[in-house]
């Protein structure tokens, strides 16, 4: 058996690359579900009804889903230019915690939808910032951006905690190592009355289309993508490529401090050091599902959102463990790394 | 009559709608030399990846010495004694030349490497074929011919009896060249049967023993050597007469671009080493010498992607020796890269996008930060129409060019904004016979409109055929000018060995 290139890349094939994969892991799954004593279809069945099955269910979805659009959003731009940010964690973290601290009474007096601006801008900023290091470091020095991103999560996961047991501490939280919360005024409003879904999910929406724009229509999109594909060629072609790098660092940070942003805003409040379930490593997830098309990122963190949802329910309702989320969301990882294969290869015997 | 040591009965493959092989027959004698010529994207290495067992023919059969190849197995073919030299070599750099020769053909569960039978075989296959190699030397050190070299020599190790060389010239200097055919010449003595697949006419000359022509997957000829000529060869492989166009004597103007004392270190070394030259208005200004003497520093330079250390470079008077990529574009400088897949376009955004990836930012093609698409779509259809790109629209991902057509789309890009100044770096490397006429004629266009152009070349014939004046390249250093009537073979031949430095010297 052999893999031989494909002459191209069809377009139908990248459609359905995802579909496949998604499909295959649920399969693969299927096999630890029996081992587990529970027949497959009534656990995906229940998954699903966990998700989607009542009005709640699906806010709850989709109000998962607000996060991961934005840590996908990250990780997709910055990996078309190839810079391998899986520092999503913790530039979510430090936008969260930039939007509590600042959040709390330092706004007070602005009009409310100015403050919660500056927020998600200054969460922005935070986050932006947070890449802009490491991305500096692999030019001027050529350090792997893998490896300092990656630890660079750890180290704010513990700054969060030190804030949070400290300057930060939420004085009125009975001993809880919480942050103080945003103030009451500034929390975005709900989409659907008496739920957690809120505003933020038409924020991360609108990122989506900011981003498509920005990739597909400017100048800087258009020479990202050529810095991504062919450096060389780009660097030829006259692309400034340090300051392409820095900008596709700033947006990508941006982003998943903006995804921290409207965690705080919309349903916590409030920081704690478990205030992220994974959003920024699902997010390197959720980008290869959707193939890192922006608007593909959107269906990638829906689905990974139900499984997530759904395998709590499913965990109630059957018994099965709900790391069966953790292990689903992963074996699609794998199956989507092989079918991005196939599309570009074809195997002879 | 001997039987042939290997057949190729019928073979068709076609991918998709193109027909790669369409009905190719064709066999190889005991200790003989065959050349397979014909132009790019003619089936040649198609039919030798199905021989070697890369690809499965959809009809028709391989038959080495009578018997019949399984398909698709290119351990079989190994086994078989037939041994294949990629155009692209295959080798590790970072292991030594015994350990890339010996990987692979040892058994995985065996404990321990057998050094020194394997050091004692390739001694004797250095020994019996001439082809002398360091197995202690580490692969990344060697130069280019003695990579190759390692190459045939792993074959044989192999016990190859029949050897495929897959363009084996085209990333040798002549000398280089030459060498490596006296070598295939001792070997055929050794025993061995040899098939080298070539679109170079004079190497197939000099060469082989026989010729076999193939155009559009078709056998379309066969000729004894010695009883052919290169016209005839030509014109078999192109299917109608191409004539390289040649340069007329004009008037040249007064002087362009000109570089002092520039000196260029690339990757520690001395790339380039107190280079002068000028070239002038309506002037071709060749640069020719053997590959690695310093053509990849000049090009850089020119190009914006490496500052000198010292000397000028002025482009009308002004000073233009620290500018970047782009403010040479915007001053009307012209660049063909070296090579065109890793510089010259990125291959998986479409032509358009290709096309306008230099001039991005200047308001014909972008305003306030976004890209002006249909302008761009536009443009990219008028080059494609100006300069005869075939297969191609706007739209079109520019990896799915042929060489030719894609070297005719950098030509364009440049040529459309007519430049003052023209870099043009190996623009013919690796084209065929059509598609090296068509750039020699826009190349002598532009200058016959008074386009200054630098022709980096290793390649004489097309140096002397285009250039006005021509200054060889020796380890980073220039030799003065010689004018193009003065270029004669053995002139350039001293000038590329740094004879002229001897002859200043006294």
């Amino acid at each position: 058996m052999r893999f031989e290139r494909r002459a191209d890349v069809s377009v139908p094939a990248l459609l359905v690359a995802p579909l496949a994969a998604v499909l295959v892991s649920l399969a693969l799954c299927a096999g630890l579900i029996l081992a587990a004593g529970v027949s497959p279809l009534t656990a995906y069945a229940e998954m699903l009804r966990g998700a989607y099955g009542s009005r709640l269910a699906v806010t709850e979805t989709f109000t998962r889903a607000s996060p991961l659009i934005l840590t996908g959003l990250a990780a997709a731009v910055a990996f078309r230019a190839r810079l391998w940010n899986i520092g999503g964690e913790g530039q979510l973290y430090m936008g969260a915690l930039v939007t509590a601290g600042l959040g709390h009474s330092m706004m007070s007096g602005l009009p409310a939808p100015l403050a919660v601006a500056l927020l998600m801008t200054a969460s922005m900023a935070a986050g932006a910032a947070l890449l802009a290091g490491p991305a500096l470091l692999r030019l001027r020095f050529g350090v792997d951006e893998v490896v300092t991103t990656l630890l660079m999560n750890f180290i704010v996961i513990l700054f969060v905690g030190l804030m949070v047991e400290g300057p930060l501490k939420d004085p009125m939280a009975f001993g809880w190592p919480q942050s103080v919360p945003v103030a009451a005024g500034l929390r975005l409003p709900d989409l659907v009355p008496r739920s957690r879904l809120h505003v933020g999910l038409v924020v991360a929406l609108l990122a989506v289309a900011v981003v498509w724009v920005v990739q597909m229509r400017t100048v800087f999109g258009a020479e990202s993508r050529a810095a991504g594909l062919n450096p060389r060629a780009a660097a030829f072609a006259g692309v400034p490529m340090g300051r392409t790098l820095m900008l596709v660092a700033c947006l990508s940070g941006g982003l998943a401090g903006l995804a921290g942003s409207i965690e705080v805003l919309g349903p916590t409040g409030y920081v704690t050091t478990n205030l992220s379930p994974g959003f920024g490593y699902a997010g390197i997830v959720v980008a290869m599902l959707a193939a890192l098309h922006p608007v593909g990122v959107v269906g990638a963190a829906v689905f990974v959102a139900t499984v997530f949802v759904g395998a709590d329910a499913m965990s109630r309702a059957t018994g099965v463990p709900s790391f069966i989320a953790d292990v689903i969301m992963s074996v699609s990882l794998l199956s989507m790394l092989t079918a991005l294969l196939f599309t570009t290869y074809r195997v002879r015997r | 009559m001997t039987q042939p040591v290997l057949e190729l009965n019928r073979i068709t493959k076609h991918f998709g709608g193109l027909m790669a092989n369409d009905d190719v027959t064709l066999h190889l004698n005991q200790g003989e030399i065959l050349a397979l010529l014909g132009e790019n994207g003619a089936g040649k290495t198609t039919l030798m990846n199905i021989l070697f067992g890369h690809y499965t023919a959809d009809a028709g059969e391989v038959m080495v010495s009578g018997r019949a190849l399984p398909p698709g197995m290119p351990r079989a073919a190994i086994a078989a004694g037939v041994g294949m030299v990629h155009q692209h070599f295959t080798l590790a750099a970072n292991l030594s030349v015994l350990e890339n020769i010996t990987i692979g053909s040892e058994p995985l569960w065996r404990p321990d490497s057998r050094r020194a039978e394997a050091r004692a075989g390739i001694a004797g296959i250095a020994r019996t074929f001439g082809l002398p190699v360091n197995p202690d030397a580490r692969v990344g050190d060697l130069s280019v011919g003695e990579r190759q070299r390692v190459e045939i020599v792993k074959a044989l190790y192999r016990k190859a009896r029949i050897l495929i060389l897959d363009e084996p010239t085209a990333v040798l200097a002549r000398p280089e060249a030459e060498q490596l055919f006296a070598t295939l010449r001792g070997m055929t003595a050794g025993g061995l049967s040899i098939i080298f697949i070539s679109h170079k006419l004079h190497e197939v000359m000099a060469a082989s023993d026989r010729v076999v022509v193939l155009r559009g997957g078709k056998v379309v000829a066969e000729r004894r050597t010695a009883s052919t000529n290169p016209a005839e060869l030509a014109e078999l492989m192109v299917g109608r007469q191409v004539v390289r166009p040649r340069r007329t004597a004009h008037a040249t103007g007064k002087p362009v671009l000109e570089a002092r004392g520039l000196t260029v270190i690339d990757a520690g070394k001395r790339g380039l080493d107190a280079a002068d030259f000028t070239v002038c208005e309506g002037e071709i200004l060749g640069i020719v010498g053997v590959s690695g003497n310093g053509q990849a520093s000049l090009g850089r330079v020119l190009s914006g992607l490496a500052r000198p250390l010292s000397g000028t470079l002025t482009l009308q008077g002004r000073d233009i020796t620290r500018l970047a990529p782009r403010d040479l574009v915007r001053l009307g400088i012209g660049r063909i890269p070296e090579d065109r897949h890793a510089e010259g376009v990125v291959g998986d955004l479409p032509v358009w996008e290709n096309a306008v990836l230099e001039r991005l930012r200047t308001p014909v093609f972008s305003y306030r930060g976004f890209v002006r698409r249909a302008e761009a779509r536009a443009y990219a259809a008028r080059l494609i129409d100006r300069f005869d790109i075939r297969g191609a629209g706007p739209e079109t991902r520019t990896r799915l060019l042929s060489g030719g057509n894609m070297q005719k789309l950098i030509l364009g890009r440049n040529l459309a904004a007519q430049p003052g100044f023209l870099l043009a770096n190996q623009p013919t490397r690796g084209l065929d016979e059509g598609a090296i006429a068509a750039v020699h004629a826009e190349l002598l266009a532009a200058r016959d409109q008074g386009a200054a152009i630098l022709l980096i070349s290793e390649d004489l014939e097309e140096a002397a055929a285009l250039s006005d004046r021509i200054q060889a390249i020796v380890k980073g250093r220039l030799s003065q000018p010689v004018p193009a009537d003065r270029a004669d073979a053995r002139t350039l031949g001293l000038m590329m060995a740094g004879v002229w430095e001897v002859r200043d010297a006294v």
